[in-house]
Formats: structure tokens, C-alpha cells, sequence
């Protein structure tokens, strides 16, 4: 989706991208759970509305002026086709990982054939990050315990940084070598496919629709890379 | 027991031992004159290490601290140098197999390990308890079925069932050390090496133990090898045990002999609650009840 928000030209693109996950969020009915994505991406489609409005090069069809600087047709247009690739892309990622549970995308990822390696790596990447924040509380306040300063100015903050990394990155280091015996001695390097404990429905409908929609992805950026695509 | 584990026969799952000439137990685990010394190190972590143990038996191993005991595990499942490198002198035979040439997780298969810190034993990847105990059973490849069953019977026997929907890495130490527990003992292997299984654990959680591994070696003949500081739990669970210092055995022999002898202490092993009360007594004057001290090996 995000490659077709992206690599068709024109309106078409981006809108029919944006109909697909309206068409989706209606369908699952995550309105609400949308709102912090598009609340998310308001910077960059400010910056881009500003940026495109008012000094896109070359265009003259003034909108108003506002001293120096002026709006412009061209560059409105410009900047709302951005702003609509962006929220395409955004929130069908968003969608994703709203749809989607972290631990059904793995298992079905791992029943498909990809690396238990990979798999492992990837999960434990997600997972680890949760206990690492928690770990940095722990030693912020052992820190704390001990009199260190960490509150107020930002020097005094930036100075609580070190005691804090130090601990934090040496730990996990030092668990490297225990956890990679603990995985060996549960079999971790065994040959073979690993069992999945979820295995996911797929309906035959399911997968004619997702294979021809990827087929209609590939058919409709080859078309727009070469041209020959009649929508604006 | 109730939930423990199926009963293996022997012979199953990566060879239970060699039957002596004699047909008694098979012997699960042997170590022949083993040194070992860390990579980089120079030192013998283990210095002339020899021990045979039968499937179905409970040795208890004690000793202080830099004693060899956490070495003698990784040894004894294989795990050293196999996996964390350094140097191996003497030989290593798990269920009569040499350990020098099998790969990691062959190993697995043979001799399941608990190591000291229950947090670093788990996968880190698992969402719940449940699929932190399957992940090793995953790993395996077997049948959807069979995971399930060796699951269930691996929180059964702690009596862990209800943690099975709780985030792994949420849990209490002690609750940590009971998964990591059912992990190792849901692969099934023919032989435990658990290295102070019990060190986060309560009074009531070290019992549980305690009684399941007991029940795992009477039902199921598994060799257990077990460092543990608590030594109540040793006049429990240990046929006999082996008192290390220095990287070498000094004794070993039945459990309420070791637990009683006065070489224990010297070693900076505390005696069981029990053999302390009647030295006390002995000591005052007093001649105990022999009934009061019948439960030797009670707290």
C-alpha cells in the first residue's frame, strides 16, 4: 500500500490508498484508535503544507502574498499530494500493527518458512525493549538511592546519563553469554521447522484476494513507471 | 504426582544410559577424571572431576562459593566447552554417549540445564508462560499434540498452571525460577542438571520442588544433579551427596551420612536444620528424642 501511495503518480495514488484504509478502518472499526497516527504525523504534514505552499520553484498562479512570501495553486496542489502520500503511508503501517498482533505476524512469518533466527531476533528485539526501559527505571532509581542527582537542569540530567548507560549497556552484555547457553540447552539450534503453536486460518478466498492484490500493485506501478497510466 | 511427566522407557529420547553387566540402572551421566578450564583462563575450573550417576538417582552437590559447582554443571550437560568454548581434559558420557562430538542441540536431548539466574534462562520472546515452557518442545519440531501434553504436565507438576496466560517477564524471582524450571523438565531429557533450583523460592515453593523433582525420578527415571545450598531439601530429594571444593569432589556418599558429617562445616556448608538441633542438644548434655529427629532431613 505504502508503495503504491508512493510510486503511482498524480491523486490517484495516494487517494485510493487512503479509500483502503478508510474501507479497513470502517470494516474494524479502529476510528478512534487511528486518532493518535494522524495526531502523530501533524509536523511533517504542516511542514510540508508550509514548505510546498509557499516556495514550491517556479510557480506563479498566486493564491495571496503575504509580503515576500506567496502561496500559491501550483504548490498548494503539490503540497496536499504529499500530505496524502504521507497519511497513506502512516496510517496503513499504523494499520498493520493495529490489525495485527506482533506474535500472530511471527508465528505465521515462521510457518511460512522465515529463519527461526530471524524470528528470534526480531521478537526478542520487540520484546527486549519494554524490559530494557524498565531495567533503566531499576538502576535510575538505585542511582537515586545512592544521591545521584538526576532531576532539574539539563546539565544535571545529561550528567545522569552516564551512571545510567554504563549499568544498563554492561548488563546486558554480561547476559549474552548465559542466555545463548540457556537457548542452546533448550535445542534452539535444532535442524528442522519449529512447531507452531498458533497456526492461523488461511481461506482460500483470502489468499486469491491477497495475491491479487498483489498482483494489481506490480500491475499498477509498472503502468505509472512507465507512463501509461490514463488517471491523473 | 499429579501432571508429572509421561514415563520414559529406557533407552528413549537420546539414549537413558548403559546398562551395567550387572542390569541395574542404566548409568545416565559419567565423568571421567573431567578438568576444565574457562577460555582465557589458565586455572582448572575443574581439576580431576570423577562421577557416575544412575537413571532414577538424585545426587545433591555442595560446596562454598568458587567450589566448581556452576563449572561441574555446564560440564555435565555439555554445555562446556560446546558452547562457551575452553578447555576439556578427561571425558563426559551422557547416556553412554561421549559429549565431545555431539552438537548443541543434540545435547539438549540429553541433559536439560537450569542455570542460576532464572531470568537469563528464558527465551524473551514468548508472550506468555505457556509458550515460554513450549519454546524448548518448539524447538524439537514435535507434533502440536505433544508439546501440549508436555506442557500441561510441566506446569502441573510445579503447580504453575495458573501462570500460563502471564507475561514471562512479569513475574516474581520466585515465579521466574519455577518456569524456567518447568522449561528445562517439558524437554523430557534423560537426564536434570539444575543448578540451585530453589534460590529464589520460599519454604513452601522449595518443597514443591523438592517433592516434584522426586516425583520425576521415581516416575520417570530421571538422573537428577542438583547444586543446592538449602541442605533440608538435599535429606529429601538426594540419594547421595557430593561435597566439592577446590574444582575437585572431597566426598560423596548417602545423604543422611554426608548431611551429618562434621567436614560439612568445615567447608562452610551448612548442615541441615536438624543435625544442627541435635548436635546442640548432644553438646547441652541432652540425649534426643530419636523420634523428634526421625525426618532427617526436615527443616
Amino acid at each position: 500500500m505504502a508503495a503504491i501511495a508512493f510510486g503511482v503518480r498524480g491523486w490517484t495514488g495516494p487517494l485510493s490508498m487512503l479509500a483502503v484504509v478508510l474501507a479497513v478502518v470502517l470494516a474494524a472499526r479502529l476510528g478512534r484508535s487511528l486518532t493518535p497516527y494522524v495526531l502523530a504525523t501533524l509536523p511533517i504534514v504542516i511542514s510540508i503544507l508550509l514548505v510546498n505552499t509557499f516556495f514550491y520553484p517556479s510557480a506563479t498562479d498566486v493564491i495571496v502574498a503575504l509580503g515576500p512570501l506567496a502561496a500559491t495553486w501550483t504548490g498548494l496542489a503539490q503540497a496536499l499530494q504529499a500530505t496524502l502520500r504521507v497519511e497513506a503511508f502512516a496510517l496503513s503501517v499504523a494499520l498493520l500493527g493495529l490489525t495485527t498482533s506482533t506474535d500472530d505476524l511471527l508465528d505465521d512469518l515462521e510457518h511460512r518458512g522465515v529463519g527461526r533466527r530471524a524470528i528470534f531476533v526480531i521478537g526478542s528485539a520487540i520484546r527486549t525493549i519494554p524490559r530494557m526501559a524498565e531495567r533503566a527505571g531499576e538502576i535510575v532509581d538505585a542511582q537515586r538511592a545512592r544521591g545521584l542527582d538526576t532531576e532539574g537542569s539539563v546539565w544535571r540530567r545529561v550528567r545522569g546519563v552516564v551512571p545510567l548507560a554504563g549499568p544498563l549497556i554492561l548488563s546486558a552484555l554480561s547476559e549474552v553469554e548465559e542466555r545463548t547457553m540457556a537457548l542452546e540447552a533448550r535445542a534452539f539450534s535444532a535442524p528442522g521447522r519449529r512447531t507452531t503453536l498458533r497456526p492461523l486460518a488461511d481461506r482460500r478466498w483470502e489468499r486469491v484476494l491477497r495475491w491479487a492484490l498483489v498482483v494489481a500493485a506490480v500491475a499498477l506501478l509498472s503502468l505509472s513507471v512507465a507512463g501509461r497510466f490514463p488517471l491523473p | 504426582m499429579t501432571g508429572s511427566p509421561q514415563p520414559r522407557k529406557t533407552g528413549d529420547s537420546g539414549g537413558a544410559g548403559v546398562a551395567p553387566a550387572s542390569a541395574g540402572p542404566p548409568v545416565a551421566l559419567q565423568l571421567r577424571d573431567v578438568r576444565y578450564a574457562y577460555a582465557g583462563s589458565e586455572n582448572w575450573a575443574l581439576d580431576g572431576v570423577s562421577l557416575e550417576l544412575t537413571a532414577g538417582r538424585v545426587l545433591g552437590l555442595v560446596g562454598p562459593n568458587e567450589a566448581g559447582k556452576s563449572t561441574l554443571c555446564l560440564v555435565a550437560a555439555g554445555l562446556a566447552p560446546a558452547a562457551i568454548g575452553g578447555r576439556l581434559e578427561g571425558s563426559v558420557a551422557l547416556g553412554g554417549r561421549d559429549t565431545s562430538s555431539a552438537l548443541p542441540h543434540e545435547l539438549a536431548q540429553r541433559a536439560g540445564l537450569l542455570l542460576q539466574n532464572p531470568v537469563t534462562q528464558l527465551s524473551g520472546t514468548s508472550p506468555t508462560v505457556y509458550e515460554e515452557v513450549a519454546f524448548g518442545p518448539r524447538n524439537l519440531g514435535l507434533p502440536l499434540d505433544e508439546v501440549a501434553t508436555r506442557v500441561e504436565d510441566a506446569l502441573a507438576a510445579l503447580r504453575i498452571e495458573g501462570l500460563g496466560p502471564r507475561d514471562p517477564m512479569h513475574l516474581s524471582g520466585g515465579q521466574a525460577q519455577l518456569v524456567a524450571l518447568a522449561s528445562v523438565i517439558a524437554l523430557r531429557p534423560p537426564v536434570l542438571v539444575l543448578d540451585e533450583p530453589t534460590s529464589q523460592l520460599d519454604p513452601a515453593g522449595t518443597r514443591l520442588v523438592g517433592k516434584a523433582l522426586a516425583g520425576l525420578a521415581g516416575a520417570t527415571g530421571t538422573a537428577i544433579l542438583v547444586v543446592e545450598h538449602k541442605t533440608w531439601l538435599l535429606g529429601d530429594l538426594a540419594d547421595e551427596v557430593a561435597l566439592m571444593s577446590g574444582g575437585r569432589i572431597i566426598f560423596r556418599g548417602p545423604t543422611a551420612a554426608m548431611l551429618d558429617d562434621e567436614r560439612l562445616a568445615d567447608l562452610g556448608v551448612e548442615p541441615p536444620p536438624v543435625v544442627r538441633l541435635r548436635r546442640s542438644l548432644v553438646e547441652r548434655g541432652l540425649t534426643p528424642e530419636p523420634s523428634l529427629l526421625a525426618g532427617e532431613g526436615q527443616s
